[in-house]
């Protein structure tokens, strides 16, 4: 793990996250993440080496559902909370290609 | 110097169930913009998704077809990125654990194009574009959420025309399966290509590019031969070729560079929390394997072999598995094959393409068909005329007898009748009777087109030169 | 004490000796919200006049004799993270301001079908990020037993209309100690159930690995109603668990005779307060006079669950909140000119800091080059923590430990240092690392502040750890303290 998070490591995830921050807020950013981070580094210390990752403490497994069609929305519920919407859709930024 | 071209594809079929993939939206297409859509597709906050148990079905069926090796264990995992297509921001896709890997399909020429992986994963909705000048775009979120199956080859492929072939394969395998409608102008058949150039001879492998927006059989040839072209064009002049994505633009038939969704591309997959892992028990892959239906390659040696058909015949009548079933169909009624071929590829295919009617629309009773040859065969109607009584089949769905009864055509076979009208003929045509008598063998040609006239060509030729033969060697002695 | 002051299972009997009439226990609730609302703010949307229209509903019912189910009658709060038809559902953030949810979450529609009267949506931290509820975007709630201190979080506001009587009992969510947490701040009972018992379809996610639905109530016996009402297999959450409905209450009279309880060392060392370390004790020593035997053993992996829980739920969250780009649902960036811009100008101005700072800590964890370093990790050394849980678990049948190391701190006193808010939740997050249910009661009050503790359990063994919690309130009165007040009990 590392020692010391950048202002530039910070501004590419915070552009990865879609989050705007001021070049003051970067820096504060950058030294609570190196302080969380290397508090973090604690983690080094344990030997994980063949321990498995565990990303459910559930031992269920296959919880499928059956193909069977249910009735949708009404169009009017589901476009209810968008900020803008037109002709039946949601209304988004301008995307070209 | 000379090129080669290393190509790879990345096919996305979508899949024929009846409900999303997490969800029981129906998948149904063309819907009203925003209609097939529910809490969970929309990625409402605090819904959850459900996998659905026939896109596993499914894509093991794929992945049980391409010979690949199924997974004992898989999982899905998130593919995160920004895009108004996609409700949740995340695409839910499988990473590392793909349900099938290392398949191969191979090629009519016996060449082995390698499978690398076959996941599942949700389709994206639908944007409409900006309308020129104006600042927004639409989004209809319909598909967000319809099954998906990706299928990756390794980059095995060398020319356009081996990757429009393996295309080719690939959907009439799919449809075979019954498990996507491949439809490309739809977009339930998708296919993005990864090219790269190299060298002629060498291993050292060039930058790729990665081909999108190929809407067609034909799209995909005529963009990797520009790429091609265009690749060859740069390294010649000793440029290098940029590492990026390009879109085929059908109008002008070239491809251009695409700006990309991330600025960076990274994804940060991680394992899906709200989905438990999936474990196949061997027994359940092998009940799904015994459900397979016979793929086309096997069913076209099946063809040639026990119908001693000719290849072309066979390529054609498995192109679509309605056809095969049919043309064998029609078989259990009547055992003619080469007639069967002859008249599917002929009478038939002219008419459903003039009907413009798709494979799985034939509703044509086969047992019609096989009368039809039948009564052919045995000289009681000629081929003409079956053509003919086969179109009114075709288009109103009665039987031949019924057609044959409602246009009064005779039982022109009929022997006491037809002497009839042959002793007519005679009778009317002394002066080509007497030049037969006298040697001029090619007067009874002339005679049987007087009959077949008499007979409005209802009658079998054959039947009536035999007929005129016999008849005039009585009156010689 | 008034009618809101009793616990649910007092009410039902009233109700069943026909003393009193659901309206008019929501009467006596209504009548403390107007007292003490104000100044305590564990409500961010209060939803009377359907309730009373319930009510009376509920009136009818019984007085017809036809009487729903265990909450028929009974006035709920639910945290308002939790979905509800109809019902502006904002997780406290400006970024869910307006969005109305077209559907219901299950454990509401479980409520609502037994007849509960909801009265209206609770005050937490924002997106559930938080051990204090200041992180609320509207406004912090304060504890009831001193205004100036915080009521814990982040289902405070849950835990605060039940100590002061806003509501009967209440519905939270816990990721780290979101509900055990709040509920040892405000001096009431709180339940974090096994992952899975319980489904998460409705409660807006936040680490969807660690998120679960549980009662906060005046007492463990009101817990174990509230729980049996919203367990269950559901359909729609695919890690929800089948097993047979457990009738919760039928496992409280057992004797703690044979009951073996481990102590952790870890949990008792540096860091935790000295008076809370007392009144623990003398709390252990209770149940030891109840016959459970008390051994001391060691979980050594204690000191890594913090950084586990943090990169485990930070990456999940980033992932789960990407989903707020004010196109489908939720408050929008005015300008729609360009995407990209769009995007980060909805978030920037829809998110508060912390969640921000969550999203960046996950997006980093998650993000090319880290990925195995911290959130591959974290999940590696969680497998580890489960085994050891489970190793424990083979030698004792509940583990006890402080459901928190220190008193209610003051507002403000820990916003400055994300690290030091971190440390609240170092004795609940071990429980979500491993998915195990665990219940924080009243132990004991130093100068007039509540302090709780915590009851661990196996998977699934809810009725165990309900059961300690009960007979231990059979013979303490912690629980029936009031902040209002109202018989205190001579422990204070
Ligand atoms: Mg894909
Ligand atoms: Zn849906």
């Amino acid at each position: 793990m590392r020692e010391e998070v950048s202002v530039e490591e910070v501004r590419h995830v915070a552009e990865l996250a879609r989050l705007a921050f001021s070049e003051a807020e970067l820096r504060v950013l950058a030294g609570e993440f190196t302080r969380i981070l290397q508090a973090f580094a604690k983690l080094n210390e344990v030997d994980t080496t063949g321990v498995p990752p565990t990303a459910h403490i559930l031992e269920v497994k296959n919880r499928l559902r059956a193909d069977r069609v249910r009735p949708s929305l009404p169009r009017a519920e589901a476009l209810q909370n968008a900020a803008a919407v037109k002709d039946g859709s949601f209304v988004a930024p301008p995307v070209m290609e | 110097m000379n090129f080669e071209a290393v190509i790879g594809l990345e096919v996305h079929a979508e899949l024929a169930t009846e409900t999303k993939i997490f969800c029981a939206c129906s998948t149904k297409y063309g819907a009203e913009p925003n209609t097939q859509t529910c809490p969970v597709c929309l990625g409402l906050p605090g819904t959850l998704p459900v996998l659905n148990e026939k896109v596993v079905e499914y894509c093991l069926r794929a992945g049980l077809a391409l010979n690949c090796r199924i997974a004992d264990y898989s999982k899905l995992d998130r593919k995160n990125y920004f895009y108004p297509d996609l409700p949740k921001a995340y695409q839910i896709s499988q990473y590392d654990l793909p349900l099938c890997r290392d398949g191969f399909l191979r090629l009519a020429g016996g060449k082995t194009v390698r499978i690398t992986r076959i996941h599942i994963e949700e389709d994206a909705g639908k944007l409409i574009h900006s309308p020129e000048g104006e600042r927004y775009s639409l989004v209809d979120y319909n598909r967000a959420g319809v099954p998906l199956i990706e299928i990756v080859t390794a980059p095995d492929l060398t020319t356009p025309e081996e990757a429009v072939e393996f295309l080719e394969q690939l959907r009439r395998i799919l449809l075979y399966l019954g498990i996507s409608d491949c439809k490309m102008e739809e977009g339930s058949l998708r296919c993005d290509a990864n090219i790269s150039l190299k060298p002629a001879g060498t291993e050292r492998l060039g930058t790729k590019t990665e081909l999108k927006n190929i809407n067609s059989f034909k799209a995909l040839g005529r963009a990797l031969a520009y790429e091609i072209e265009r690749q060859a064009e740069l390294l010649a002049e000793g440029q290098t070729v940029k590492q990026e994505t390009r879109k085929w633009e059908e109008a002008k038939q070239r491809t251009l560079p695409m700006r990309s969704k991330e600025e960076t591309e990274d994804y940060r997959y991680f394992p899906e929390p709200d989905l438990v892992p999936i474990e196949l028990d061997r027994s359940y892959v092998a009940a799904i394997a015994a459900t397979l239906p016979e793929l086309p390659a096997a069913r076209k040696r099946r063809l040639i072999e026990e119908y001693h058909l000719p290849a072309y015949d066979a390529d054609r009548l498995t192109a679509a598995k309605p056809l095969a079933d049919f043309f064998e169909a029609v078989l259990r009624h009547y055992f003619n094959p080469k007639a069967a071929s002859n008249f599917i590829m002929g009478e038939l295919f002219r008419l459903m393409g003039e009907a413009g009617m798709a494979p799985e629309e034939l509703t044509v009773n086969p047992a019609h068909l096989a009368d039809l040859l039948k009564r052919i065969d045995e000289g009681e109607i000629s081929l003409t005329l079956g053509k003919t009584i086969f179109e009114k089949v075709f288009r109103t769905g009665a039987s031949p007898e019924e057609v044959i009864k409602a246009e009064g055509i005779r039982q022109i076979s009929d022997p006491v009748w037809l002497r009839t009208v042959v002793t007519e003929v005679l009778k009317e045509n002394p002066q080509s009777v007497g030049d037969y008598l006298n040697g001029k063998v090619q007067a009874l040609q002339f005679l049987v087109g007087q009959v077949m006239r008499k007979t409005k060509g209802q009658a079998n030729p054959q039947v009536v030169k035999d007929m005129l033969a016999a008849e005039l060697a009585r009156l010689h002695f | 004490m008034e009618l809101c002051d009793l616990t649910l299972h007092e009410i039902k009997d009233l109700f069943a000796r026909k003393e009193v009439l659901p309206s008019m226990v929501l009467e006596a609730v209504a009548g403390r919200i107007r007292e003490v609302e104000k100044s305590l703010g564990a409500y961010l949307a209060l939803d009377l006049d359907t309730a009373f229209t319930a009510a009376r509903a509920a009136d009818a019912r019984f007085q017809a004799g036809k009487a729903l189910g265990t909450l028929d009658g009974i006035p709920v709060a639910i945290k308002d993270n939790l979905c509800q038809a109809g019902k502006e559902t904002t997780c406290a953030s400006r970024i869910l301001q307006g969005f109305v949810p077209p559907y219901t979450a299950t454990a509401v529609q479980k409520l609502l079908d037994q007849g509960a009267v909801i009265i209206g949506r609770t005050n937490m931290d924002e997106f559930a990020m938080g051990s204090s509820t200041e992180n609320s975007a509207v406004k912090p709630a304060k504890n009831p037993w001193d205004p100036r201190r915080v009521p814990g979080g982040s289902s405070g506001g849950s835990a605060v209309a039940v100590a002061a009587g806003e509501a009967i009992v209440a519905l939270g969510s816990d990721t780290g100690g979101s509900i055990r947490q709040p509920a040892a701040f405000c001096g009431v009972t709180g339940l974090k159930p096994t992952y899975g018992l319980v489904s998460r379809y409705g409660l807006v996610a936040f680490a969807s690995s660690f998120d679960q639905i549980g009662p906060i109530a005046k007492d463990a016996e009101d817990c174990a109603l509230l729980l049996a009402a919203i367990a269950g297999f559901d359909p729609l959450d695919a890690t929800s668990v089948r097993g047979e409905p457990v009738d919760y209450r039928q496992e409280l009279d057992r004797e703690l005779t044979g009951c073996k309880i481990g102590l952790p060392r870890e949990y008792f060392g540096a860091g935790l307060d000295d008076e809370v370390r007392r009144i623990i004790m003398t709390a252990v020593e209770q149940l030891e006079e109840l016959g459970a035997r008390v051994v001391e053993l060691s979980l050594k992996l204690t000191e890594y669950a913090l950084p586990v829980y943090y990169l485990i739920s930070s990456a999940e969250a980033s992932s789960n909140l990407a989903r707020y780009d004010g196109i489908r649902y939720g408050r929008a960036a005015a300008d729609r000119a360009e995407l990209a811009a769009y995007y980060t100008k909805t978030r920037t101005e829809g998110f508060g800091p912390e969640v921000k700072r969550r999203i960046m800590l996950g997006t980093y964890a998650l993000s090319a080059g880290y990925y195995e370093a911290y959130y591959q990790k974290a999940q590696q050394v969680r497998t580890l923590i489960c085994r050891e849980f489970a190793e424990a678990f083979r030698a004792v049948d509940a583990i006890v430990t402080p459901t928190s190391p220190t008193l209610p701190f003051r507002l403000g006193e820990r916003l400055a240092d994300p690290l030091a808010m971190y440390l609240s939740d170092v004795c609940t997050v071990p429980v979500n690392i491993a998915g195990l249910p665990a219940i924080s009661i009243p132990c004991g009050f130093v100068r007039g502040l509540p302090v709780g503790m915590q009851i661990i359990g196996r998977p699934f063994a809810e009725g165990t750890i309900l059961n300690i919690a009960h007979q231990f309130q059979k013979v303490t009165a912690y629980h029936r303290a009031r902040p209002n007040g109202a018989e205190r009990g001579e422990q204070k």
